[in-house]
């Protein structure tokens, strides 16, 4: 115990560092193994991976309160495994089962679970930002206490509803967090070949008058305690923040990638010395963290994974009547009498 | 009964459903201090104030995400797209957001809103302030989709476009906000989904939108005046949803179809309705269905040539004639 008040980053207890710890490697696992079932051929159509970029997701979502609400790209398994929603129910969706999220309906790129404070996972670049803003919106309107967090990747920065979703959240002084993720890539460029400014989120920060924040996106603690300032700069009234994440995709933009214009060497930097598991587990170790407890902690996830990966293999299909219904409020799809 | 103008029944529609639920707030831009370009939300800002009418800047993308987020989450917002041209910059949203969430979430997504613009020519504005896009928007599963043509239809269909759970887009015409007709008075609220026979006739039936309403009129009684031929005109007033039995029911009376439509011709709501009556009413027309349109060009800005662009009470008359004859 004396230990650990010699180190600068005790501010973070013991529990919720174990709660981070398990958030990335909940995600670390089930996103390797929709990696694998991909390769069995029974995630179907596409799926975006955020092997690499988990402390992202971990630190924003252990920072929440429940109320609050999420706003996710295409890229957003791991924000919505973050906010606790059913392991069974995402790998169900990817699979395309009726056991998914939402029965495979949307597929890996819509995942919802508004239950958990999930609206959405969208995949027109740039559209959801302004979602979150109307969502803040609500919020300030009708007084409650929740804060809207969106996360978009560095590509999204050079769309116009990034812009104007910004101006807006400014202008009305609204309690929504803009989370970009740098993980160098638009896709297969490298963002600074296709962007006017270094840092493509938080260069653009004075613009709308906001702070340039830019933080190690791999260090879980750094995304948790930054977290914390936005929600409670949002919650007390005093608007907006944008927030620019550095980190690293480790996988391939989408599955049909094998991610060839990397350098050589790039990503086996990334691996070997700033891969966000690898270093909280060191890090949970330098705090004294038994050996045990993290095991326990791998153990569990691997558990609930496995067992989430048999439910969803086991799961019929979708029925076919269910392909006309929730197109319209009433239930049904009829346009005409 | 009160006499009101199109664009006083806008206001009216907004302010009723304003003071009866308190989700519901209005953005667009100079909608609030200026009461709207074509001063149809004139005493909103003054009534409800700057939490509920509210001044955005241009960008469209956000007025309808941020509309769209708020619906999601408890609201019920009106959002006003000043021209519908302008509706191209924000597609996005109507075509892949508010169209889908609730579909690719498997109803988890709501999303309650109207979206209010200003469509259709006559105004001598050019080709990117005058078009007439409602069958954009009937192309897309998951929006309804409302175009009315009085006073009263904008104050009872606005009403129950704000009630209603779907995502609405609400086409209000630019050249009917100076007309004037009866609105009844205290709360009312109109039916989604409802054709309605405005001028009862016998021999053909014109089935028209919006402006093309009061044209139409025009056209079957000066067609009764002249030639003694009794036109029955349907207002669609919704196209999603379609009222189909009342189109139907009309042509099966009269069995000869005419639309009439301002949008441009291809795949037009009219061709939608002509496939649809040829596919369940062949025997019982009497000769061809005829689509009166706008033709498929841009919109040209000078009067004498926007005038014989957008179907006219003249060519509406001449093109039944000569079909009928």
């Amino acid at each position: 115990m004396a230990k650990k008040k010699t180190l600068k980053n005790d501010d973070i207890d013991e529990k919720k560092r174990l709660e981070l710890y398990n958030s990335q490697y909940l995600i670390r696992f089930a996103e390797q193994r929709a990696y694998d079932l991909f390769l069995e051929n029974l995630v179907k159509g596409t799926s975006h991976l955020s092997l690499g970029q988990e402390a992202i997701a971990a630190g924003f979502a252990t920072a929440m309160q429940k109320n609050d609400k999420s706003f996710c790209t295409y890229r957003g398994h791991a924000h919505t495994l973050a906010r606790g929603a059913s392991v069974v129910g995402v790998l169900g969706e990817l699979m395309q089962r009726d056991c998914g999220l939402m029965r495979g309906k949307g597929g890996s790129m819509h995942l919802t679970d508004t239950s958990k404070g999930v609206m959405g996972s969208y995949a027109i670049i740039g559209a959801h930002l302004p979602m979150a803003v109307g969502s803040a919106w609500r919020a300030q309107y009708m007084g409650h206490d929740d804060v809207a967090t969106v996360f978009f990747g560095d590509g999204t920065t050079n769309i116009g509803a990034f812009h104007e979703a910004l101006n807006y959240a400014v202008v009305y002084k609204l309690p929504v967090i803009f989370v970009c993720e740098n993980n160098n890539y638009m896709e297969y460029t490298p963002i600074e070949s296709i962007t006017a400014v270094k840092n493509p989120a938080a260069d653009r920060a004075s613009a709308y008058g906001l702070d340039s924040i830019i933080i190690d996106g791999n260090d879980a603690d750094e995304v948790y305690r930054t977290a914390q300032m936005a929600y409670s700069k949002a919650r007390s009234g005093d608007g907006p923040s944008l927030i620019e994440c550095k980190t690293y995709r480790q996988s391939g933009h989408s599955r049909a990638d094998p991610g060839a214009y990397r350098p050589n060497g790039e990503l086996d930097h990334w691996k070997k010395n700033n891969d966000p598991i690898t270093r909280y587990r060191s890090r949970l170790i330098e705090f004294g963290v038994k050996q045990k407890t993290i095991d326990g902690i791998e153990a569990s996830v691997k558990k609930v994974v496995d067992e989430a990966t048999e439910e969803a293999k086991n799961s019929p299909v979708p029925p076919e009547e269910i392909l006309t219904t929730n197109v319209y409020a009433n239930g049904g799809w009829a346009w005409r009498n | 009964m009160a006499q009101l103008t199109y664009r006083e029944a806008v206001a009216a529609g907004i302010a009723q459903e304003m003071e009866r639920d308190e989700t519901v707030a209005f953005i667009g831009e100079d909608v609030a201090r200026a009461g709207g370009v074509f001063k149809a939300t004139v005493g909103l800002f003054d009534k409800f104030g700057p939490k509920r009418v509210i001044d955005t800047p241009i960008s469209e993308q956000a007025i309808l995400g941020a509309a769209m987020g708020a619906a999601m989450t408890g609201m019920r917002p009106i959002a006003e797209i000043m021209f519908s041209d302008f509706l191209a910059v924000c597609w996005d949203f109507v075509a892949n957001e508010m169209s889908k969430s609730r579909y690719m979430s498997d109803g988890q997504l709501k999303c309650p809103l109207v979206v209010r613009t200003g469509n259709g020519g006559g105004s001598r504005f050019g080709a990117q302030h005058s078009q007439s896009i409602e069958n954009w928007a009937m192309a897309i599963p998951g929006i309804k989709v409302v175009a009315p043509s009085t006073p009263a239809d904008v104050k009872g269909l606005l009403a129950a476009s704000v009630r209603d759970e779907d995502p609405v887009i609400f086409f209000e015409h630019k050249s009917l906000y100076a007309i004037k007709g009866e609105v009844p008075e205290g709360e009312y609220v109109d039916t989604l989904g409802t054709a309605k026979v405005v001028r009862p006739g016998k021999d053909a039936t014109i089935v028209a939108l919006a402006l093309m309403v009061p044209r139409a009129v025009q056209a079957a009684d000066k067609l009764m005046t002249d030639h003694g031929i009794d036109v029955e005109v349907v207002d669609i007033r919704t196209l999603v949803p379609l009222d189909m039995k009342t189109i139907s029911n009309s042509v099966v009376k009269t069995g000869r179809l005419f639309t009439v439509e301002e949008n441009p011709r291809l795949c037009g709501w009219g061709a939608e309705i002509v496939s649809i009556v040829v596919d369940e009413l062949f025997w019982d027309l009497d000769g061809p269905a005829v689509r009166i349109t706008t033709p498929h060009i841009p919109l040209p800005a000078a009067d004498n040539l926007e005038d014989i662009t957008i179907p006219s009470v003249d060519r509406i008359y001449s093109k039944i004639l000569e079909v009928l004859r």
